[in-house]
Protein backbone atom coordinates (compact mmCIF):
# COMPACT_ATOMS: atom_id res chain seq x y z
CA UNK A 1 0.00 0.00 0.00
CA UNK A 2 1.19 3.47 -1.31
CA UNK A 3 0.92 6.33 1.71
CA UNK A 4 -0.27 9.49 0.55
CA UNK A 5 1.57 12.56 1.38
CA UNK A 6 -1.81 14.87 3.25
CA UNK A 7 -3.30 12.64 5.45
CA UNK A 8 -3.18 10.38 8.70
CA UNK A 9 -1.41 7.32 8.21
CA UNK A 10 -4.30 5.55 10.58
CA UNK A 11 -6.58 7.20 8.34
CA UNK A 12 -5.34 5.87 5.44
CA UNK A 13 -5.36 2.32 6.87
CA UNK A 14 -9.05 3.09 7.87
CA UNK A 15 -9.63 3.58 4.55
CA UNK A 16 -8.03 0.44 3.11
CA UNK A 17 -9.82 -1.22 6.12
CA UNK A 18 -13.47 0.00 4.30
CA UNK A 19 -12.56 -0.33 0.80
CA UNK A 20 -11.81 -4.07 1.35
CA UNK A 21 -15.11 -4.48 3.05
CA UNK A 22 -16.91 -2.59 0.41
CA UNK A 23 -15.42 -4.54 -2.24
CA UNK A 24 -16.87 -7.81 -0.26
CA UNK A 25 -13.14 -8.92 0.00
CA UNK A 26 -13.83 -8.73 3.90
CA UNK A 27 -17.73 -9.82 4.42
CA UNK A 28 -19.69 -9.49 7.89
CA UNK A 29 -18.73 -11.41 10.53
CA UNK A 30 -15.37 -12.32 9.23
CA UNK A 31 -12.04 -12.12 11.08
CA UNK A 32 -10.05 -8.88 10.13
CA UNK A 33 -6.06 -9.48 9.99
CA UNK A 34 -4.48 -9.05 13.80
CA UNK A 35 -2.90 -5.96 14.80
CA UNK A 36 0.40 -7.65 14.23
CA UNK A 37 -0.57 -9.06 10.76
CA UNK A 38 -1.68 -5.58 9.64
CA UNK A 39 1.35 -3.24 10.66
CA UNK A 40 3.79 -6.07 9.18
CA UNK A 41 1.59 -5.77 5.73
CA UNK A 42 1.67 -1.71 5.74
CA UNK A 43 4.94 -1.60 7.40
CA UNK A 44 4.01 0.65 10.08
CA UNK A 45 4.05 0.90 13.82
CA UNK A 46 1.52 -1.66 15.68
CA UNK A 47 -0.28 1.33 17.67
CA UNK A 48 -0.91 2.95 14.76
CA UNK A 49 -3.00 0.05 13.53
CA UNK A 50 -4.27 -0.10 17.00
CA UNK A 51 -5.14 3.53 16.42
CA UNK A 52 -7.34 2.66 13.10
CA UNK A 53 -9.23 -0.47 14.61
CA UNK A 54 -10.18 1.32 18.02
CA UNK A 55 -11.76 4.41 15.55
CA UNK A 56 -13.50 1.78 13.12
CA UNK A 57 -15.17 -0.08 16.46
CA UNK A 58 -16.38 3.63 17.46
CA UNK A 59 -18.40 3.65 14.28
CA UNK A 60 -19.29 -0.10 14.40
CA UNK A 61 -17.08 -1.18 11.31
CA UNK A 62 -15.92 -4.02 13.07
CA UNK A 63 -15.72 -5.36 16.37
CA UNK A 64 -13.35 -7.15 19.09
CA UNK A 65 -14.25 -9.98 20.56
CA UNK A 66 -12.52 -10.55 23.66
CA UNK A 67 -9.20 -12.98 22.85
CA UNK A 68 -10.39 -13.86 19.63
CA UNK A 69 -9.34 -10.69 17.71
CA UNK A 70 -11.56 -8.04 15.55
CA UNK A 71 -14.52 -8.81 13.40
CA UNK A 72 -16.28 -7.29 10.30
CA UNK A 73 -19.51 -6.02 12.22
CA UNK A 74 -22.81 -6.99 10.71
CA UNK A 75 -23.73 -3.57 9.50
CA UNK A 76 -20.29 -2.82 8.76
CA UNK A 77 -21.19 -1.81 4.76
CA UNK A 78 -23.87 0.59 5.67
CA UNK A 79 -21.87 2.22 8.35
CA UNK A 80 -19.13 2.24 5.93
CA UNK A 81 -20.42 4.04 3.70
CA UNK A 82 -21.90 6.64 6.23
CA UNK A 83 -18.36 7.40 7.57
CA UNK A 84 -17.09 7.74 3.99
CA UNK A 85 -19.84 10.16 2.99
CA UNK A 86 -19.55 12.28 6.31
CA UNK A 87 -15.44 11.91 5.05
CA UNK A 88 -16.66 13.00 1.84
CA UNK A 89 -18.93 15.95 2.86
CA UNK A 90 -16.58 17.41 5.22
CA UNK A 91 -13.89 17.13 3.76
CA UNK A 92 -13.63 15.97 -0.14
CA UNK A 93 -16.37 18.46 -1.12
CA UNK A 94 -15.17 21.75 0.42
CA UNK A 95 -12.05 21.11 -2.06
CA UNK A 96 -14.39 20.66 -5.36
CA UNK A 97 -16.52 23.49 -4.40
CA UNK A 98 -13.59 25.54 -4.05
CA UNK A 99 -12.25 24.80 -7.32
CA UNK A 100 -16.09 25.25 -9.09
CA UNK A 101 -16.07 28.65 -7.70
CA UNK A 102 -12.68 29.51 -8.86
CA UNK A 103 -13.30 27.94 -12.79
CA UNK A 104 -16.88 29.09 -12.91
CA UNK A 105 -18.05 25.57 -13.44
CA UNK A 106 -22.14 25.58 -12.94
CA UNK A 107 -24.05 22.80 -11.03
CA UNK A 108 -25.84 21.75 -14.66
CA UNK A 109 -22.42 21.26 -16.23
CA UNK A 110 -21.36 18.60 -13.68
CA UNK A 111 -24.91 17.15 -13.58
CA UNK A 112 -24.22 15.84 -17.18
CA UNK A 113 -20.42 15.00 -16.89
CA UNK A 114 -21.88 12.76 -13.79
CA UNK A 115 -24.82 11.34 -15.21
CA UNK A 116 -22.30 10.34 -18.24
CA UNK A 117 -20.08 8.89 -15.06
CA UNK A 118 -22.17 6.75 -13.75
CA UNK A 119 -23.42 5.47 -17.42
CA UNK A 120 -20.04 4.63 -18.51
CA UNK A 121 -18.81 3.07 -15.29
CA UNK A 122 -21.58 1.58 -13.16
CA UNK A 123 -23.72 0.31 -16.34
CA UNK A 124 -27.05 2.15 -14.66
CA UNK B 1 10.96 0.78 31.95
CA UNK B 2 14.01 3.93 31.20
CA UNK B 3 14.49 6.24 33.86
CA UNK B 4 16.57 9.08 33.12
CA UNK B 5 16.69 11.68 36.13
CA UNK B 6 19.53 15.11 35.32
CA UNK B 7 21.96 13.08 33.65
CA UNK B 8 24.51 15.41 33.14
CA UNK B 9 27.06 13.80 30.77
CA UNK B 10 30.28 15.24 28.60
CA UNK B 11 33.46 13.49 26.89
CA UNK B 12 35.33 16.33 28.40
CA UNK B 13 35.13 17.76 31.99
CA UNK B 14 34.23 21.25 30.81
CA UNK B 15 32.04 20.01 27.84
CA UNK B 16 28.87 18.62 28.87
CA UNK B 17 26.80 17.38 25.91
CA UNK B 18 24.11 16.83 28.46
CA UNK B 19 22.64 18.98 31.12
CA UNK B 20 19.97 17.75 33.70
CA UNK B 21 18.25 15.77 30.89
CA UNK B 22 15.59 13.67 32.48
CA UNK B 23 13.25 11.90 30.35
CA UNK B 24 11.03 8.31 31.18
CA UNK B 25 10.53 5.59 28.19
CA UNK B 26 8.00 2.70 28.72
CA UNK B 27 7.27 -0.67 27.13
CA UNK B 28 5.13 -1.07 24.09
CA UNK B 29 6.82 2.07 21.91
CA UNK B 30 9.50 2.28 19.09
CA UNK B 31 10.90 5.83 20.18
CA UNK B 32 12.52 7.32 17.02
CA UNK B 33 15.86 9.62 18.42
CA UNK B 34 16.24 12.22 15.96
CA UNK B 35 19.16 15.17 16.61
CA UNK B 36 21.74 16.78 14.26
CA UNK B 37 24.97 15.60 13.95
CA UNK B 38 27.05 16.04 17.27
CA UNK B 39 23.85 16.51 18.98
CA UNK B 40 24.44 13.09 21.24
CA UNK B 41 21.91 10.10 20.16
CA UNK B 42 24.68 8.18 20.34
CA UNK B 43 26.13 9.12 23.31
CA UNK B 44 22.52 9.26 24.88
CA UNK B 45 21.93 5.60 23.46
CA UNK B 46 25.50 4.15 24.88
CA UNK B 47 24.74 5.62 28.34
CA UNK B 48 21.38 3.80 27.85
CA UNK B 49 23.34 0.59 27.52
CA UNK B 50 26.37 1.27 29.91
CA UNK B 51 28.68 1.57 27.41
CA UNK B 52 29.31 5.27 28.66
CA UNK B 53 28.98 6.66 32.89
CA UNK B 54 27.36 9.38 33.63
CA UNK B 55 28.95 12.73 35.16
CA UNK B 56 25.69 12.71 37.42
CA UNK B 57 22.30 12.03 37.64
CA UNK B 58 20.33 8.94 37.43
CA UNK B 59 20.15 6.28 35.04
CA UNK B 60 17.81 3.36 35.66
CA UNK B 61 17.12 0.74 33.24
CA UNK B 62 14.73 -1.64 34.64
CA UNK B 63 15.61 -1.58 37.59
CA UNK B 64 19.45 -1.72 37.07
CA UNK B 65 22.01 1.08 36.96
CA UNK B 66 23.41 -0.04 33.42
CA UNK B 67 27.26 1.41 34.48
CA UNK B 68 27.48 -1.44 36.54
CA UNK B 69 27.34 -3.94 33.75
CA UNK B 70 25.19 -6.58 35.43
CA UNK B 71 24.93 -9.29 33.22
CA UNK B 72 20.98 -10.09 34.40
CA UNK B 73 20.37 -6.27 32.54
CA UNK B 74 22.83 -7.07 30.08
CA UNK B 75 21.18 -10.03 28.80
CA UNK B 76 17.97 -7.85 28.37
CA UNK B 77 19.63 -5.67 26.25
CA UNK B 78 20.39 -6.25 22.30
CA UNK B 79 22.04 -3.05 20.82
CA UNK B 80 23.03 -2.51 17.70
CA UNK B 81 25.53 0.29 17.06
CA UNK B 82 26.33 2.38 13.93
CA UNK B 83 29.62 1.05 13.89
CA UNK B 84 31.23 -2.81 14.39
CA UNK B 85 32.95 -5.23 14.15
CA UNK B 86 32.70 -8.71 13.44
CA UNK B 87 35.14 -11.57 13.61
CA UNK B 88 36.57 -13.95 11.00
CA UNK B 89 34.07 -16.48 11.57
CA UNK B 90 30.83 -18.37 10.18
CA UNK B 91 27.61 -17.53 11.33
CA UNK B 92 27.30 -20.60 13.16
CA UNK B 93 30.40 -20.10 15.09
CA UNK B 94 29.74 -16.81 15.90
CA UNK B 95 26.30 -17.73 17.35
CA UNK B 96 27.62 -20.51 19.69
CA UNK B 97 30.35 -17.88 21.36
CA UNK B 98 27.88 -15.32 21.78
CA UNK B 99 24.04 -16.78 21.79
CA UNK B 100 25.17 -18.13 25.44
CA UNK B 101 24.82 -14.86 26.76
CA UNK B 102 20.95 -14.45 26.03
CA UNK B 103 19.25 -16.98 27.57
CA UNK B 104 16.35 -16.61 25.65
CA UNK B 105 18.19 -16.68 22.64
CA UNK B 106 15.68 -17.81 19.84
CA UNK B 107 17.54 -19.80 17.25
CA UNK B 108 15.03 -20.82 14.67
CA UNK B 109 13.83 -17.30 15.11
CA UNK B 110 17.48 -16.09 14.42
CA UNK B 111 17.14 -18.71 11.25
CA UNK B 112 14.13 -16.96 9.85
CA UNK B 113 15.62 -13.88 9.94
CA UNK B 114 18.66 -14.61 8.28
CA UNK B 115 16.54 -16.35 5.42
CA UNK B 116 14.18 -13.29 4.90
CA UNK B 117 17.56 -11.05 4.75
CA UNK B 118 18.34 -13.46 2.18
CA UNK B 119 22.01 -13.61 4.24
CA UNK B 120 24.53 -16.44 2.68
CA UNK B 121 25.40 -18.03 5.98
CA UNK B 122 28.10 -20.34 4.22
CA UNK B 123 29.96 -17.05 4.24
CA UNK B 124 32.46 -15.82 6.56
CA UNK B 125 31.33 -12.40 8.33
CA UNK B 126 34.45 -10.60 7.46
CA UNK B 127 33.68 -11.44 4.04
CA UNK B 128 30.22 -9.75 3.58
CA UNK B 129 29.16 -6.23 2.84
CA UNK B 130 28.15 -3.86 5.05
CA UNK B 131 24.77 -4.50 4.63
CA UNK B 132 25.08 -7.70 4.92
CA UNK B 133 26.96 -7.82 8.27
CA UNK B 134 24.16 -4.69 9.68
CA UNK B 135 21.38 -7.30 8.83
CA UNK B 136 23.41 -10.07 10.16
CA UNK B 137 23.44 -8.18 13.85
CA UNK B 138 20.01 -6.98 13.54
CA UNK B 139 18.65 -10.52 13.17
CA UNK B 140 20.98 -11.65 15.74
CA UNK B 141 20.07 -8.43 18.48
CA UNK B 142 16.45 -9.62 17.11
CA UNK B 143 16.77 -13.00 17.76
CA UNK B 144 18.29 -12.54 21.44
CA UNK B 145 14.84 -11.46 22.79
CA UNK B 146 16.27 -9.01 24.68
CA UNK B 147 13.50 -6.61 26.16
CA UNK B 148 15.44 -3.18 25.43
CA UNK B 149 16.27 -2.92 21.60
CA UNK B 150 18.20 -0.22 20.82
CA UNK B 151 19.32 0.13 17.16
CA UNK B 152 22.38 3.06 15.74
CA UNK B 153 21.32 3.89 12.35
CA UNK B 154 19.88 0.45 11.71
CA UNK B 155 19.10 1.47 7.89
CA UNK B 156 22.23 2.81 6.81
CA UNK B 157 23.62 0.01 4.23
CA UNK B 158 20.55 -1.57 3.60
CA UNK B 159 19.68 -1.45 0.56
CA UNK B 160 15.71 -1.12 -0.83
CA UNK B 161 14.54 -4.10 -0.38
CA UNK B 162 16.17 -4.55 2.83
CA UNK B 163 14.59 -1.89 4.10
CA UNK B 164 11.12 -2.95 3.66
CA UNK B 165 12.09 -5.74 4.79
CA UNK B 166 13.44 -4.37 8.59
CA UNK B 167 10.21 -2.39 8.41
CA UNK B 168 8.22 -5.63 8.57
CA UNK B 169 10.20 -7.25 11.00
CA UNK B 170 10.58 -4.03 13.51
CA UNK B 171 6.29 -3.98 12.85
CA UNK B 172 6.44 -7.97 14.35
CA UNK B 173 9.06 -7.16 17.04
CA UNK B 174 7.10 -4.70 18.32
CA UNK B 175 5.38 -6.56 21.71
CA UNK B 176 3.82 -4.82 24.77
CA UNK B 177 7.00 -6.16 26.69
CA UNK B 178 9.41 -4.53 24.41
CA UNK B 179 10.95 -1.08 24.29
CA UNK B 180 12.36 -0.05 20.94
CA UNK B 181 14.59 3.15 20.87
CA UNK B 182 15.99 3.04 17.10
CA UNK B 183 18.06 6.23 16.35
CA UNK B 184 18.21 7.90 12.93
CA UNK B 185 18.70 10.70 10.15
CA UNK B 186 16.69 8.47 7.58
CA UNK B 187 13.34 9.77 8.72
CA UNK B 188 11.70 8.43 5.19
CA UNK B 189 13.12 4.86 5.81
CA UNK B 190 11.29 4.93 9.39
CA UNK B 191 8.80 7.53 9.71
CA UNK B 192 5.54 4.83 9.80
CA UNK B 193 7.09 2.79 12.00
CA UNK B 194 7.89 4.82 15.17
CA UNK B 195 5.13 6.36 17.44
CA UNK B 196 7.09 8.64 19.43
CA UNK B 197 9.68 11.20 18.77
CA UNK B 198 12.18 12.29 20.90
CA UNK B 199 14.32 15.26 19.31
CA UNK B 200 17.56 16.28 20.96
CA UNK B 201 19.18 19.93 20.71
CA UNK B 202 21.12 22.13 22.68
CA UNK B 203 22.25 19.84 25.42
CA UNK B 204 18.54 18.88 26.18
CA UNK B 205 15.46 16.84 25.23
CA UNK B 206 13.90 19.34 22.39
CA UNK B 207 10.81 17.48 21.95
CA UNK B 208 9.36 14.15 23.55
CA UNK B 209 5.58 13.73 22.22
CA UNK B 210 4.08 10.77 20.85
CA UNK B 211 3.27 10.55 17.08
CA UNK B 212 -0.68 11.16 18.02
CA UNK B 213 0.26 14.03 20.62
CA UNK B 214 2.26 15.77 17.88
CA UNK B 215 -0.48 15.56 15.44
CA UNK B 216 -3.06 16.43 17.54
CA UNK B 217 -1.78 19.54 18.36
CA UNK B 218 -0.14 20.52 15.10
CA UNK B 219 -1.41 20.47 11.31
CA UNK B 220 1.10 19.39 8.63
CA UNK B 221 -0.17 21.13 5.73
CA UNK B 222 0.53 23.13 2.28
CA UNK B 223 -0.58 26.71 2.63
CA UNK B 224 0.02 29.03 -0.38
CA UNK B 225 0.57 32.09 1.87
CA UNK B 226 2.28 32.23 4.55
CA UNK B 227 0.27 34.24 7.91
CA UNK B 228 1.08 34.60 11.33
CA UNK B 229 -0.81 31.44 12.02
CA UNK B 230 2.20 29.13 10.28
CA UNK B 231 4.65 28.38 12.64
CA UNK B 232 7.59 27.33 10.52
CA UNK B 233 7.55 27.05 6.73
CA UNK B 234 9.49 25.55 4.13
CA UNK B 235 9.03 26.62 0.13
CA UNK B 236 7.36 24.22 -2.40
CA UNK B 237 6.02 23.67 -5.42
CA UNK B 238 2.65 25.17 -4.71
CA UNK B 239 3.03 27.44 -2.16
CA UNK B 240 4.59 26.51 1.26
CA UNK B 241 5.06 23.48 3.67
CA UNK B 242 4.11 24.19 7.11
CA UNK B 243 3.40 23.67 10.06
CA UNK B 244 0.85 25.23 11.84
CA UNK B 245 -0.66 25.22 15.53
CA UNK B 246 -4.04 22.59 14.89
CA UNK B 247 -6.61 24.72 16.42
CA UNK B 248 -9.64 22.91 13.81
CA UNK B 249 -8.53 19.34 14.74
CA UNK B 250 -7.68 18.60 11.37
CA UNK B 251 -6.14 15.07 10.93
CA UNK B 252 -2.96 15.90 9.17
CA UNK B 253 0.10 13.15 8.54
CA UNK B 254 3.01 14.08 10.42
CA UNK B 255 6.16 15.49 8.55
CA UNK B 256 9.18 14.55 10.36
CA UNK B 257 11.73 16.28 8.80
CA UNK B 258 9.51 19.52 8.54
CA UNK B 259 9.10 18.88 12.07
CA UNK B 260 12.92 18.53 12.71
CA UNK B 261 13.76 21.78 11.19
CA UNK B 262 10.80 23.58 13.09
CA UNK B 263 11.61 22.20 16.41
CA UNK B 264 15.67 23.56 15.37
CA UNK B 265 14.36 27.08 13.89
CA UNK B 266 11.45 27.67 15.82
CA UNK B 267 12.29 26.43 19.80
CA UNK B 268 10.44 29.17 21.53
CA UNK B 269 6.74 28.92 19.75
CA UNK B 270 6.89 25.23 19.75
CA UNK B 271 7.75 25.07 23.52
CA UNK B 272 4.44 26.36 25.30
CA UNK B 273 2.19 23.76 22.92
CA UNK B 274 4.09 20.88 24.08
CA UNK B 275 4.06 21.78 27.85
Amino acid sequence: MEFRDNKAIYLQIAEYVCEHILLGKWKGDEKVPSVREMAVELEVNPNTVMRTYELLQTKNIINNKRGIGFFVDDDAIANVKSYRKAQFMDDELPVVFRNMYLLNIGFDELQDRYNTFVKENFNS
Amino acid sequence: MIKINNLNFGYRKNQLLFKNMSMQLSTGHIYGLLGKNGAGKSTLLKNIAGLVYADSGSMDVMGYDPSKRQPALLAEICFIPEEFYLPSVKIDAFVKANAGFYPNFDHPYFTALLAEFDIPVAQKLIDMSYGQKKKVIIAFGLATQAKLVIMDEPTNGLDIPSKAQFRKIMASALTDDRCIIISTHQVRDLDNLIDTVIMLDENKVALKASVEEITNKLCFKRVKEIDDKVIYAEPSLAGYNAVLQNFHDEDSKLDLELLFNAVLAEKNKLKPIFN
